[in-house]
C-alpha cells in the first residue's frame, strides 16, 4: 500500500507540475493583441501590481459582486491557504519558525475552510441561477475538498494517525526512498483525494488560479496612447 | 406609449434579480448577413459545407493569438458573481443571458474538442457536441450581448464576455454566418468612409447648412470644414453626427468651441466616421482597416492633431486601440495625445479659462448623464483613471445649472448599458434593445421623480439613437436625450454674437468656406 501511495505522489506531484507548466506556457506564449483592461485601471505597472495584488488577496472584484459568495469563497481560499502553510511541517526538518507558530491557527482554518466549502455549496444547489451553471464537475469539485477537509480534520480530533510515521514517509518521498504509511482508513482517503486532486487541477477549472495573473482585463497597465502595443502577428500585417 | 409586438417591461423603483425562465429569447434573432454584405469583408458569402472543421480550425486560430479567449475559456469556475449583472438578463430572465451562460455555449463546444475532461467525459463538465442547432444558439445569443463589459467588472478573474461574443462572431463570419446590420455598414465603411454610406458632397451640404443655421442663430460665422488641408486639428465623429437629433447639436457645439479657441480645423470625407463597427465582430483585420482611413486622412491632409466626437465604442477604438492599429502617430504634434476625446478638449479650454458661457440657457433643463459602456469601462479621458466619469461631468457642470447624478450602482465603472451598443443597434433586434434599456430607464424614472431631472445627456452616437427610439416605449419623450456638446453650444458665448451682429468680418466669413 505505501509503495502504491509513494508512485500516486510521484505521479501526482509530476503531472501537477509538468501541467501547469505547460498551461502556463501556453498563456505566456499567446499574445494579447489589444489593450483591455477594464478601467478605470492603473496608469502605472507598479499599479497594476497593486490591483493584481487586491484581486488575488482581497478578491476585489468579487467583493463588489456578491457579498455572500465573497464571504465564503474568501473564507475558503484564505483557510486553505493557512491551512496548507500548517502542513508544509510535514515536509521540512526542522519545521521553519513562521510554521511552527501557524500549527493552532491551521486548525482553526481547516475548520473555516469546511464552513466556506459549505456555504458555496449550499449556495450553489439553492440559487437558481448558479444551479444553471453548474455541471456535474462544479459539485464534485466541491465535495472533493469538503471530504479531503473532513478526514484531515478527523485525523487531528477523532482517530489519530501517526503522523511521525507520515511525515517520515513524505519527508523520504521527497529523496525519492518509499518508506512505509500508516495504513489508516482516514489517512489513506485524504491522501488519495490530494493526489486526486493534483492530477485534476491542470485540466480543470482550478486553472483560474495561474489564469487570473494572465487576464488582460486585470493585468494590462491603461497607457495605450503612451504606448504603442503590438502583437507579433498583428505586426505581420504591417510588412 | 410607443407600440410593440413584445411584452415592455414595467418600471418599478428598483430591478429586482428575477428567477430564471428558460428560452424566453430563443426566438430573437437579427437579419443574417447576405454575400454582398460579406465579401467586401473577407468572409465567404454564405454559410459553408464544411462549416463543422471551419468553426473548430478558427477556435483553434483565435484561441493561439488571443490570450483572453484562451484564459477565459478556461479561468471561469461558475462562482455565479456574474449572473445577475447583465441588462439582459435583468429584463429577459433568459439564462443564457447571464454572462456565464452566454459564454458557456462557446465553452461547451471549446471543453467538448478541447479539453481531457470534455473529449472523455463530456458529461461531467457539461461539454456538448457542435452541431447546427449550437451554431443558431451562438448567432441568437452572441447578438444579444452588448459587449459593455459590466461582468468584466465583478468576475474575480475578470472574464469580459465581450471578449467571448466577439470571437463568436468572428468565428461565425469566418464560416459565412455573419449579421446583416454590422457586416453592412462595414462594407459601407470601406466602400464610402462612413457607416451611412453618406457620399462626399451631401456631407458638405449638410455642413454649409449648419453654417448658415448657426450664422442665423448668433450672428457669427462659425465654420464646419471638410477637406481642408494643413488644418491643425482632424475631428473625426460619427456620422450620425451629420444629420440626426440631437446628434447634430453636439456637432454644432464642437464647431463653437473650436471657433472660440479659435484653432483651424476640419473633418474628412474619407474619414467622416468615428464608429468601428469591426470590433463588434471581432474581426481585428477589418478594424485596422476601418481605422487605416483615419491614419491616411490625418497624412493627406497634414494635420497636427486628431480629435474624436461623442461615440462610445468609437472612443474605445480611438483610445485603446487606434495606436496599435493605425501607428504610430509620430507624425502628429507630440504635445497631445493621440487621439483627443472633444471632451477633454473642450474641458482643458474651460480649465484654461478661455471658453465663456452663459449657463442659464440650459436652465429650462435638469441634467443627468448616461455614462456609456464603452467609455466607462474600456477607456480613459485626461490623465487619471477616472477621468472618463469626471471629465464630461465636469463640462456639464460648467455649463448647466441644474445637475443629478442617478443611483450611484448604475454609473461610473457600474454604468448599464442603453441596450443597443455592441451592434444591436437594429430594428430586428427591437425586442432586446428595448428589454436591455429596463435598469437605465429605471435609474432614470427615478431621478425624473425624485429629483426633477428632465433630461439625460450622453457621449455616444448609439447610446443617443438607442434612447430616441427606446424611451418612447417607457412613456418617456425621446428628446429627453441630449448631447454633452448640444448643452456646450446652448451656453457658450460666442465672441461677437447677438449684439455684434453688425461685426464687419462676419459676411466674409460667412460665404468663405464652401
Amino acid at each position: 500500500m505505501s509503495t502504491v501511495y509513494a508512485l500516486l505522489f510521484i505521479v501526482a506531484t509530476a503531472v501537477l507540475v509538468i501541467g501547469l507548466a505547460t498551461k502556463i506556457a501556453q498563456y505566456a506564449r499567446t499574445p494579447a493583441p489589444l489593450k483591455i483592461p477594464t478601467t478605470p485601471a492603473p496608469v502605472t505597472q507598479t499599479g497594476v501590481v497593486m490591483r493584481m495584488f487586491r484581486e488575488v488577496v482581497f478578491f476585489e472584484s468579487l467583493f463588489k459582486s456578491t457579498k455572500w459568495t465573497w464571504i465564503f469563497g474568501w473564507l475558503f481560499h484564505m483557510a486553505l491557504f493557512v491551512v496548507l502553510l500548517r502542513h508544509l511541517r510535514y515536509f521540512m526538518d526542522p519545521v521553519w519558525l513562521p510554521i511552527e507558530l501557524i500549527q493552532p491557527f491551521g486548525v482553526y482554518a481547516g475548520f473555516a475552510m469546511l464552513a466556506g466549502l459549505g456555504g458555496l455549496l449550499i449556495r450553489r444547489i439553492f440559487v437558481d441561477r448558479v444551479r444553471y451553471i453548474s455541471a456535474p464537475s462544479d459539485y464534485l469539485w466541491l465535495l472533493l475538498l469538503i471530504i479531503i477537509g473532513i478526514s484531515g480534520l478527523m485525523m487531528k480530533f477523532v482517530a489519530h494517525t501517526d503522523i511521525v510515521m507520515v511525515k517520515q514517509f513524505f519527508t523520504g518521498l521527497m529523496g525519492f526512498s518509499i518508506g512505509t504509511l500508516p495504513i489508516d482508513f482516514t489517512l489513506l482517503v485524504h491522501l488519495a483525494l490530494v493526489a486526486l486532486l493534483m492530477i485534476l487541477f491542470p485540466f480543470s477549472k482550478l486553472l483560474h488560479a495561474p489564469g487570473i495573473f494572465f487576464s488582460p482585463t486585470r493585468n494590462q497597465v491603461d497607457n495605450p496612447r503612451e504606448k504603442r502595443h503590438l502583437a507579433d502577428w498583428a505586426k505581420a500585417m504591417e510588412e | 406609449m410607443a407600440k410593440a409586438e413584445f411584452d415592455v417591461p414595467e418600471l418599478h423603483e428598483y430591478v429586482d434579480v428575477p428567477e430564471l425562465v428558460e428560452g424566453t429569447m430563443a426566438h430573437l434573432s437579427p437579419y443574417v448577413a447576405k454575400p454582398d454584405h460579406n465579401t467586401p469583408l473577407g468572409f465567404p458569402g454564405e454559410l459553408v459545407d464544411d462549416w463543422h472543421d471551419k468553426v473548430l480550425e478558427k477556435l483553434d486560430d483565435l484561441r493561439s493569438r488571443y490570450r483572453s479567449l484562451q484564459v477565459y475559456l478556461d479561468a471561469c469556475v461558475k462562482c455565479g458573481a456574474c449572473t445577475d449583472k447583465c441588462h439582459y438578463y435583468l429584463s429577459t430572465k433568459d439564462p443564457k443571458n447571464m454572462p456565464v451562460g452566454r459564454q458557456d455555449l462557446l465553452r461547451k463546444v471549446y471543453r467538448r474538442y478541447n479539453t481531457f475532461a470534455g473529449k472523455y467525459f463530456p458529461w461531467l463538465v457539461g461539454a456538448k457536441d457542435l452541431t447546427r442547432e449550437t451554431l443558431d444558439e451562438w448567432y441568437s445569443y452572441y447578438h444579444q450581448c452588448s459587449q459593455c463589459r459590466r461582468c468584466s467588472v465583478f468576475c474575480p478573474y475578470g472574464i469580459d464576455t465581450a471578449e467571448i461574443s466577439m470571437a463568436a462572431r468572428e468565428i461565425l463570419d469566418s464560416v459565412g454566418y455573419g449579421q446583416k446590420y454590422c457586416n453592412e455598414i462595414i462594407a459601407k465603411v470601406h466602400e464610402k468612409g462612413n457607416n451611412l454610406g453618406l457620399p462626399g458632397p451631401a456631407i458638405l451640404d449638410t455642413l454649409e447648412g449648419l453654417e448658415e443655421d448657426v450664422f442665423d442663430e448668433t450672428g457669427v460665422a462659425v465654420k464646419y470644414p471638410l477637406d481642408v488641408k494643413g488644418a491643425e486639428i482632424l475631428l473625426v465623429t460619427p456620422s450620425a453626427d451629420f444629420f440626426a437629433e440631437p446628434h447634430v447639436d453636439g456637432l454644432i457645439g464642437y464647431g463653437k468651441v473650436f471657433h472660440e479657441a479659435g484653432v483651424s480645423w476640419t473633418m474628412s470625407t474619407t474619414a467622416s466616421e468615428a464608429g468601428n463597427f469591426g470590433m463588434f465582430i471581432g474581426s481585428y483585420e477589418n478594424m485596422r482597416r476601418v481605422a487605416l482611413r483615419i491614419r491616411q486622412a490625418a497624412l493627406e491632409l497634414g494635420v497636427k492633431r486628431i480629435v474624436f466626437g461623442e461615440c462610445g465604442h468609437a472612443w474605445r477604438v480611438a483610445y485603446a486601440f487606434l495606436n496599435t492599429l493605425a501607428g504610430p502617430f509620430d507624425f502628429l504634434d507630440p504635445r497631445y495625445p493621440v487621439p483627443q476625446h472633444i471632451c477633454e478638449y473642450t474641458y482643458d479650454l474651460i480649465q484654461q479659462g478661455k471658453l465663456r458661457f452663459d449657463k442659464s440657457a440650459n436652465d429650462d433643463m435638469t441634467l443627468t448623464f448616461h455614462d456609456s459602456c464603452n467609455v466607462a469601462r474600456a477607456t480613459r479621458m485626461g490623465d487619471k483613471p477616472g477621468g472618463q466619469f469626471d471629465i464630461p461631468r465636469a463640462v456639464i457642470k460648467a455649463v448647466c445649472n441644474n445637475y443629478v447624478d442617478m443611483d450611484h450602482e448604475t454609473i461610473g465603472e457600474r454604468t448599464f448599458c442603453c441596450g443597443g451598443g455592441g451592434g444591436l443597434l437594429t430594428d430586428d433586434l427591437m425586442e432586446i434593445r428595448v428589454k436591455g434599456a429596463l435598469p437605465r430607464m429605471t435609474a432614470l424614472q427615478n431621478v425624473i421623480k425624485d429629483e426633477g431631472v428632465t433630461h439625460m445627456a450622453a457621449i455616444c452616437a448609439i447610446c443617443k439613437s438607442q434612447f430616441t427610439k427606446v424611451l418612447p416605449y417607457y412613456g418617456m419623450e425621446m428628446d429627453q436625450i441630449v448631447s454633452v456638446h448640444q448643452l456646450v453650444s446652448n451656453a457658450i458665448i460666442l465672441t461677437g454674437q447677438n449684439s455684434d451682429e453688425e461685426d464687419a468680418d462676419s459676411d466674409d466669413e460667412a460665404d468663405g468656406e464652401a
